[in-house]
């Protein structure tokens, strides 16, 4: 049984429209993060399959035994970066603009930081002659780390477009919609990192 | 290597006489389309309504076009494959290359696959799920033109390898070692590549994009288990790409990655693991039949119920099933390769698993019959499909289920055997579910329905065709013969390859019919116009609006109360009730950047294959601009006011009384 709908249920639904387009939009982006998530579980799977893999190369306990410090200081830089977009999606809440551009600024100095500290560990890396041709296990642990890195720099492109668009536009729907799905991405990624650390560098030591 | 351009030169144009004649004709052929289209000034019209469009009904007509001239594509490779078998007895050469012949059967895989199966199946999803579910569009409906477009790029680099360079000649997987940069170095496997890559992106954002429209946007009252089963399908369909796809492009990115950087991932030194490949190619390849197949299984069960004048038998179970195998299909990846050596256990495991999936589809297969029995059967050509498939897919999930069981795999594993098997419920399936799907919803599309005779013909040959080329398959692969030979010298296989060529010539005829159908149907519009919209008394949602349906779809948001709304409707005399007003409708304007998009990422993709950077870095920061770009275009909708709508809908009442006055 179904019948045809009266006017004022489609007036309902177009003052909802804005609301409405927000919500799917977000539901959209959070399902596209779950296919990013298999794409990196295809990674972790490679790095799982392929990290005793060495041929006769250095191995991770080898790599990152030492260096374990630093990555942990590149971990904390992402970590302090989510808390600070978090203080940014607080603002944009309070409609207070200066502020969350304030809070990115902030968010992007520390994502910056860390992608820099990446460059850094890979580019020492490759200069010791481990580079990703080196072994499986290199091509597999620059691969997974790099990706991760290569979707933090997105993020910060993403960023300075938002930084941008809110000084240009304001908080408007459009805008407080993209710093939505900015901040799921940015969170999303921090929970990747938590992995890659845990798997890649923990696992890796210890093994 | 030139800096300008990269691995391009002269000597990547094929010099081989079967492709110079292909190209020549590929090239008139091209001529003469585009100066048609400037000759009656047609560029204007397709730029702004179709090009452009981010209307889900013109998408999924492009889908169709484009499918159907692939499919003429992949066709002429498998008619290739089948004379050259056909010629090449006794150890005979034939008429191809070896390296042609290896190039070919891996294109007809690629091609029918991902650009023939998806493309139509996307092609329903797009013409039939909003209608379905009452909605005015997809949830994204410029990422739709954007699906579509990067869709049409992967099919060009196709069609440009045969032209320039070459295609991959490692067989449609691509498997390392082979399809590395050691076993492999020229530009057909990169061709491969990123025409995969590229398409890829399109299709899992058609998964994002419908399985957010099918769980956010349906009309009010339509539950889940409300749905229509094709809508159900096209779910399932819409969570296995959204699954499995990022694994194509991780797994296509790490072999990129050892052909580009020298990497290890798949290569055969420095610790490499080819069998990594195939275990990863495959948790996506085998996911993907199913999202193939899911769909077909959608539209039968709503040809069947239209068909037979009945609601379709068990529609729980039906839904049950379909989530079943959903579920299930991840489950089974391995048993693409039972002789790798996983060991006793492991095959075991995988072994049941496959068979587990037969009893949900067998499901399937008594929901059909039982919504056919005691039914009053119209035997238009979809339901002729329909009947066609039930026969065929139960003799091809046979052969699965024997396949399925490790000892008797060992035997027949790349043999023949296989390809009979694959063949049999991909074709009985998939290809079969689609062109009932595309003539049930023809009208729905055009507002014409299809000539029935040249149908009737079409399917007779393509039914008749595919027994007399894959039966004899399935003795070559108990015969011993494998797959990808080009030449054999076993006289006892000439009569079987020679029956097999005939029962291709039978499938090119039905192919022919339906090219007839086409153009007769066209000449014949106005007697076969569907001015109700409902030309079959079908039982969804998508028969209540006009044929074509207005760019709004429905001028009131629907609202469902059971299972085959429509038909309850038109039961309670409730269907075709003109309302009392019209309210505005908000609708999304036709974009531009969709197609500049893929452009832009295309020419990423070819100088990717072509090793020209400049180009590369060039096409990948200009998309990236063109996608930064559209964030600031602000002017992306309308309202379509009252009066307009008033305008549309009276002309189809006007219509709808005419028809009631000649009934």
């Amino acid at each position: 049984m179904s019948e045809l709908t009266h006017q004022q249920h489609d007036h309902a639904h177009g003052h909802e429209h804005h609301h409405d387009d927000t919500e799917i939009t977000v539901f959209g982006f959070w399902t596209y993060l779950m296919s990013d998530l298999i794409l990196f579980t295809s990674l972790f799977i490679a790095f799982a399959v392929l990290h005793p893999h060495v041929a006769d190369g250095p191995s991770a306990k080898d790599l990152f035994g030492e260096t374990l410090d630093y990555v942990l200081i590149e971990t904390f830089l992402l970590l302090i970066s989510s808390f600070t977009f978090g203080l940014a999606m607080l603002a944009s809440y309070k409609q207070k603009k200066q502020q969350v551009i304030g809070w990115l600024i902030v968010t992007f100095l520390f994502g910056a930081g860390f992608v820099g500290m990446e460059i850094n560990e890979f580019s020492h890396l490759v200069h010791e002659g481990y580079g990703p041709d080196r072994s499986a296990f290199l091509s597999s642990f620059f691969s997974l780390v790099g990706t991760h890195g290569l979707h933090v720099s997105s993020g910060l492109i993403w960023m300075t477009l938002l930084i941008v668009q809110i000084s240009k536009f304001g908080l408007t729907t459009n805008v407080t919609r993209r710093l939505a799905c900015l901040s799921l991405f940015w969170h999303f990624l921090d929970i990747v990192w938590i992995l890659v650390f845990s798997v890649v560098y923990l696992l890796g030591v210890s093994s | 290597m030139d800096m300008l351009l990269g691995k391009l030169s002269w000597a990547a144009i094929p010099t081989d006489p079967i492709v110079l004649v292909t190209m020549a004709a590929m090239a008139l052929g091209g001529i003469a389309v585009f100066g048609a289209l400037t000759y009656f000034k047609l560029w204007g019209y397709l730029w702004k309504e179709w090009f452009t469009t981010i209307d889900h009904k013109k998408i999924g007509i492009m889908y169709v076009i484009v499918s159907m001239i692939m499919l003429l594509r992949g066709f002429a490779d498998a008619i290739m494959m089948r004379l050259q078998l056909a010629l090449a007895a006794g150890g005979g050469e034939g008429y191809l290359h070896p390296q042609h012949y290896d190039q070919i059967f891996t294109a007809h895989g690629v091609i029918m696959i991902f650009f023939v199966a998806m493309g139509l199946v996307v092609a329903l999803m797009n013409i039939v799920v909003p209608l379905q579910i009452g909605a005015r569009d997809v949830a994204f409906p410029m990422l739709n033109n954007v699906s579509f477009w990067l869709f049409v790029a992967g099919a060009g680099f196709v069609m440009i390898s045969l032209v320039l360079g070459e295609f991959a000649a490692t067989g449609w997987l691509a498997y390392p070692p082979l399809s590395g940069i050691e076993f492999s170095p020229g530009v057909g496997v990169d061709y491969y590549i990123w025409a995969l890559q590229i398409s890829g992106l399109g299709t899992l954002l058609t998964g994002v994009n419908f399985f957010v429209t099918i769980m956010k946007m349906r009309a009010p009252g339509m539950t889940l288990m409300k749905m229509p089963i094709f809508t159900w399908t096209a779910l399932c369909t819409a969570i296995l790409i959204i699954a499995v796809f990022p694994v194509l492009t991780g797994t296509l990115a790490m072999l990129t990655a050892d052909r580009y950087l020298g990497m290890h991932f798949f290569t055969n030194e420095a610790g490499g693991s080819p069998m990594l490949y195939i275990n990863l190619i495959w948790t996506w390849g085998h996911p993907e039949v199913y999202i193939l197949v899911l769909p077909a299984f959608g539209v039968f069960s709503e040809v069947v119920a239209t068909f037979s004048r009945k609601p379709l038998f068990g529609y729980k179970s039906m839904v049950y099933a379909t989530v079943s195998i959903t579920v299930l299909s991840f489950l089974v990846w391995l048993h693409h390769f039972f002789t790798m050596g996983a060991g006793p256990s492991v095959n075991a495991f995988f072994g049941i698993m496959t068979m587990v999936i037969a009893i949900p589809t067998g499901v399937k297969i008594f929901s059909w019959l039982f919504t056919m029995y005691k039914g009053r059967i119209r035997f238009t050509v979809p339901m002729l499909w329909t009947m066609g498939f039930l026969v065929t897919f139960t003799i091809g999930g046979m052969t699965g289920v024997l396949l399925a069981v490790p000892p008797a795999d060992f035997v027949v594993h790349n043999s023949l055997f296989l390809i009979a098997h694959f063949h049999n419920v991909i074709i009985g399936g998939v290809v079969f579910g689609m062109f009932a799907g595309l003539t049930y919803w023809f009208p729905k599309m055009f507002g014409f329905t299809l000539n029935e005779t040249w149908g009737r013909r079409s399917f007779w040959f393509w039914l008749t065709g595919f027994y007399f080329a894959f039966m004899p398959l399935y003795v070559l692969g108990f015969m011993g013969m494998t797959r990808r030979l080009n030449t054999y010298n076993n006289p006892a296989w000439d009569p079987y390859l020679n029956v097999a060529f005939f029962g291709a010539v039978l499938i090119a005829l039905g192919i022919l019919c339906t090219l007839i159908q086409i153009a007769v149907s066209i000449r014949d519009r106005k007697q076969n116009a569907d001015v109700t919209g409902d030309p079959w008394d079908g039982r969804t949602l998508e028969w209540a609006t006009s044929s074509p349906a207005p760019y709004y779809n429905f001028a009131h948001t629907p609202h469902v109360h059971e299972i085959d709304a429509f038909w309850e409707d038109k039961q309670a005399g409730r269907a075709y009730r003109k309302p009392a007003g019209y309210a505005p409708i908000h609708m999304p304007k036709n974009r531009v950047e969709g197609i500049v998009l893929a452009f832009f990422i295309s020419a990423f993709g070819f100088a990717m294959v072509w090793h020209i950077w400049w180009l590369a870095a060039g096409g990948l920061l200009a998309s990236i601009a063109t996608f930064i770009a559209l964030t600031f275009n602000t002017d992306v909708d309308y309202h379509i006011q009252p009066d307009e709508v008033e305008k549309v809908e009276n002309e189809r009442y006007a219509q709808l009384e005419n028809a009631k006055g000649r009934g």
